[in-house]
């Protein structure tokens, strides 16, 4: 933060949520004093707490610190040629809203283990900050750290697929969007390998994502600042010998404590470009940073200092980081369309079934036109997220699309998820029922920069 | 191939004409009939020649009021269409970009022929192949429930007479028919509601007056009077049975095709806003940036961006319920869909260009405001919001009209 560390003591702003106008009255200092000594347990103020407790990383509960995994070593490979690249998908000139036989087949097995594993997990993954392990193992199994990566460098992709991306991130976060990000992490910086990498970086880190054991990845692109703009990033890089020197403090770094491998965004001469940290590497810290929603993805801060990396750490161009800051976003919308879906999928039946004034509160236009509006806005992000996509797909500039569909999911499915915990009244606001957290959860649309990418 | 929402290459020509006929034959005219209200648009005559000659030509890809026929034989041949309901809506987009009042009254191209594609037997399309016709559903004592139809249509011999007012009646002095929705039975309620091709000059019609409108005045609104007018039995659409089972089914089913044309109008009207306010914006030094996070530019810039996702949304659903149409999957819940979305953010757009351009948006100087007062209407008519909303409601909560009221 930029806030004056030296301040009178009268000044209260700055933390707990208060502005820099806030001042204490002598009674406000007294009660200050107060609650701070009412906070502590007895033994704090008899002054006997063992300060050791206080080392172990809780990703629940923000500021605790540790460094970077203990990661495997990237065994350096390949040539200094350009890397593999998908080619784009062929149009066939008609207007068509129906997916081809393998994105189907893919939405439908998604669809049941979001259902069948993603979505009874939910709540307790909120709770611990963690997606299960198993369940992330499960995930791999899907293939889906390697849907977008070339088929030649071990993927299954065979053209740009973008639009099976936004598919299958929907069909995901359906489940849950906390676990869907969780296990789409390391598929983002895999795919942004695939299409962006060259051959060295391609050859020395895919295969770990297309092996047995995937790595914990994070695509790394925002920033705890208001007004954020991820192609003015304030982490910077400088060039040092061949390699390049990084310093700044990243966040909404999924599973942060278990990655072995981020790819961040930091400014270069001016330009915002991308850059792979080893997260064992001399100067990463990973501060837990749970925040409203999206719990169950762990997410973290990254604080870069003085960190030294080799050439190769250098991914794409000024361009391609456009690019990915863009399918970044996409991704988030295509997040978004599944948990709106989730939330009208649950108020239909609770609308019919919840009685008021002796017959289904359904019965009531107030209550019918809230879910009808829900319906339509759902359908329209839908659509606006799907075109965005196919134009990725098939190599199309998606520039304006990408940016009306963030507009769109972020103010309507916002407003699908406080509508939802509206409709349920009382009972929507209490961990009974799961529209709380799709509720925080929807707010992170819009703001999100990285951690997933179609 | 994957999915695609671009416009279908062989639909661009007609939209790259229908542009050109807008930009240049609507837009010149269109603050003109807007304050000669009621004055015949003389001009229309020799586009609607142009438009007849290229439907014959087959270069419209049977785009218009009656490209909402849905085409038996086309259900047989497999695989994703593109046809005529997209080609309508398309075209019609573009049409309305220039000017949704001239677009209502282009001769031949009123509601009432896409009421006959719909719901007319194939003798019956025959016979009124080229004639314009109006449609006439709304009285005096309502609006939005259609069930509550009053004006009567009694057999005797081989006529019907119709007995009734009918108000708010688009083009109604201008086209050569009017499709009357009158019951048969009124004791049997919606079953027994059906519509009646009337032509101009039968005995007992009458023009009674035009009405002076918020917007869209290039187009007539007349109410018109039947008072013992005699109508051959031949000239009702579709059965003249009195199915229950089937209910409202049949006259309905006009709605489904005309909801997406109506939400149609509403985006092009809204994007001709758009197009002109990005401009005017632009000569005040602001320009969208879609990189750029939205609140990191200029609050009109950010505004825009809100307005034209919006619109976006309301354009593929006008898409995607015509889409269907052509690909004979039912589509009223898409069509209402589409028509809510676009009938409110029509407005929405309209209005908030306004607002952006300050006192010249509000100005007759330019046609901001007019599109504002035009866009209206298309919240209203074919089924207000509130009775999209309804439609959608029912069908996703699967409840009755008993139910849900």
């Amino acid at each position: 933060m930029a806030f004056d560390p030296v301040k009178s003591v009268l000044s209260a702003g700055g933390k707990h949520g208060l502005s820099e106008n806030e001042k204490r009255d002598p009674i406000g200092l007294a009660v200050a004093a107060l609650n701070k000594l009412a906070q502590s347990d007895l033994i704090d103020r008899l002054g006997i707490r063992r300060t050791s407790e206080q080392t172990v990383f809780r990703v629940t509960s923000a500021g605790f610190k540790t460094a970077g995994a203990a990661g495997r070593a990237f065994a350096r490979a390949g040539g200094k040629g350009s890397g593999s690249r998908v080619p784009a998908a062929q149009p066939t000139g008609l207007f068509d809203l129906t997916p081809t036989e393998d994105e189907q087949m893919l939405v439908d097995v998604v669809s049941e283990f979001a259902a069948e594993m993603v979505r009874p997990a939910a709540a307790e993954a909120n709770e611990t900050c963690a997606a299960p392990e198993e369940l992330l193992k499960s995930s791999l199994e899907i293939g889906l750290p390697i849907l977008g990566v070339a088929e030649e460098l071990g993927g299954i992709a065979t053209e740009r697929s973008a639009v099976a991306g936004v598919l299958v991130h929907e069909a995901l976060a359906k489940g849950d969007l906390g676990i869907a990000v969780a296990a789409l992490a390391s598929g983002a910086v895999a795919t942004t390998l695939s299409l962006y990498g060259d051959e060295q970086q391609q050859a020395t880190y895919l295969p770990a994502f297309a092996g047995e054991d995937v790595p914990a990845a994070a695509l790394v692109l925002a920033e705890p600042t208001a007004l954020f703009d991820p192609f003015a990033p304030a982490t910077k890089a400088t060039r040092s010998g061949s390699g390049f020197v990084l310093n700044g403090v990243k966040s909404a770094v999924v599973r942060g404590a278990e990655a072995e491998l981020f790819l961040v965004g930091a400014e270069l001469d001016g330009e915002a470009r991308l850059f792979l940290v080893e997260s064992g590497t001399e100067g990463v810290t990973i501060e837990s940073d749970p925040s409203m929603g999206v719990r169950a993805a762990g997410l973290t801060r990254l604080v870069l200092r003085d960190v030294a990396v080799e050439e190769i750490a250098l991914v794409g161009d000024a361009k391609d980081y456009r690019e990915v800051v863009a399918s970044s976003r996409l991704a988030w919308c295509a997040l978004a369309l599944g948990t709106a879906q989730a939330v009208l999928d649950y108020v239909t039946p609770y609308v019919k079934e919840r009685e008021a004034f002796g017959e289904p509160i359904a019965h009531r236009q107030a209550v019918a036109f809230m879910v009808a509006n829900i319906a339509i806005e759902l359908q329209g992000m839908r659509l606006v997220t799907y075109k965005a996509a196919s134009r990725v797909a098939q190599g199309k500039d998606a520039t304006r699309e990408i940016a009306l569909a963030r507009k769109l999911c972020s103010e309507r499915g916002m407003g699908i998820g406080n509508d939802g915990v509206q409709l349920l009244g009382g009972h929507g606001f209490v961990k009974e029922h799961p529209v709380e957290r799709w509720y925080r959860d929807l707010r992170a649309i819009g703001l999100m920069e990285g951690a997933v990418l179609v | 191939m994957s999915m695609n929402l671009e416009t279908p290459k062989k639909i661009r020509p007609l939209i790259d004409q229908a542009h050109q006929v807008a930009m240049n034959m609507l837009r010149p005219i269109s603050r003109k009939y807007d304050l000669a209200e009621h004055e015949y648009p003389k001009e229309l005559d020799m586009l609607a020649a142009m438009i007849d000659g290229l439907a014959d030509s087959g270069a419209s890809e049977g785009a218009g009021a009656t490209g909402v026929r849905r085409d038996e034989s086309a259900a047989e041949k497999p695989g994703n269409k593109n046809g005529a309901n997209l080609a309508s809506v398309l075209s019609i987009m573009e049409m309305c970009w220039g000017d949704v009042g001239l677009t209502l009254t282009m001769p031949r191209q009123g509601l009432g022929n896409s009421a006959i594609a719909s719901v007319a037997n194939d003798e019956q399309l025959k016979r009124f192949e080229g004639t314009w016709a109006a449609m006439a559903i709304t009285e005096p004592s309502f609006g939005s429930d259609s069930a509550a139809i009053s004006t009567t249509a009694v057999k005797d011999g081989d006529e019907y007479i119709l007995n009734g007012e009918k108000i708010f009646v688009t083009s109604g002095e201008r086209a050569d028919s009017v499709v009357v929705w009158a019951t048969l039975d009124k004791t049997l309620g919606r079953a027994a509601i059906k519509s009646f091709v009337v032509t101009k000059g039968t005995p007992g019609m009458k023009v009674e007056r035009l009405e002076h409108k918020l917007g869209i005045r290039a187009s007539d609104t007349a109410v018109i009077t039947f008072t013992d007018c005699r109508v051959p039995a031949a000239n009702l659409l579709g059965s003249p049975e009195i199915d229950t089972k089937q209910g409202f089914a049949g006259a309905m089913a006009t709605f489904d095709n005309t909801r997406p044309l109506v939400a149609a109008m509403a985006v092009g009207c809204a994007r001709a806003s758009l197009d002109l306010t990005r401009d005017i914006l632009k000569q005040a030094g602001i320009e969208v940036d879609y990189d750029k996070p939205a609140f990191n530019q200029h609050a009109a810039a950010a505004t825009f961006l809100q307005l034209e996702a919006d619109w976006e949304a309301a354009y593929l659903l006008t898409l995607q319920s015509a889409w269907m149409a052509d690909n004979r999957t039912p589509n009223s819940m898409e069509a209402s869909m589409a028509k809510a979305k676009a009938g409110r953010v029509g407005s929405d757009i309209t209005l908030r260009c306004v607002e952006l351009a300050g006192t010249l948006g509000y100005s007759e100087t330019e046609l901001l405001e007019k599109w504002a007062r035009d866009s209206k209407i298309l919240d209203i008519f074919e089924g207000t919001q509130q009775i999209q909303q309804l439609i959608v409601a029912r069908r996703i909560l699967n409840l009755s009209s008993a139910e849900l009221k």
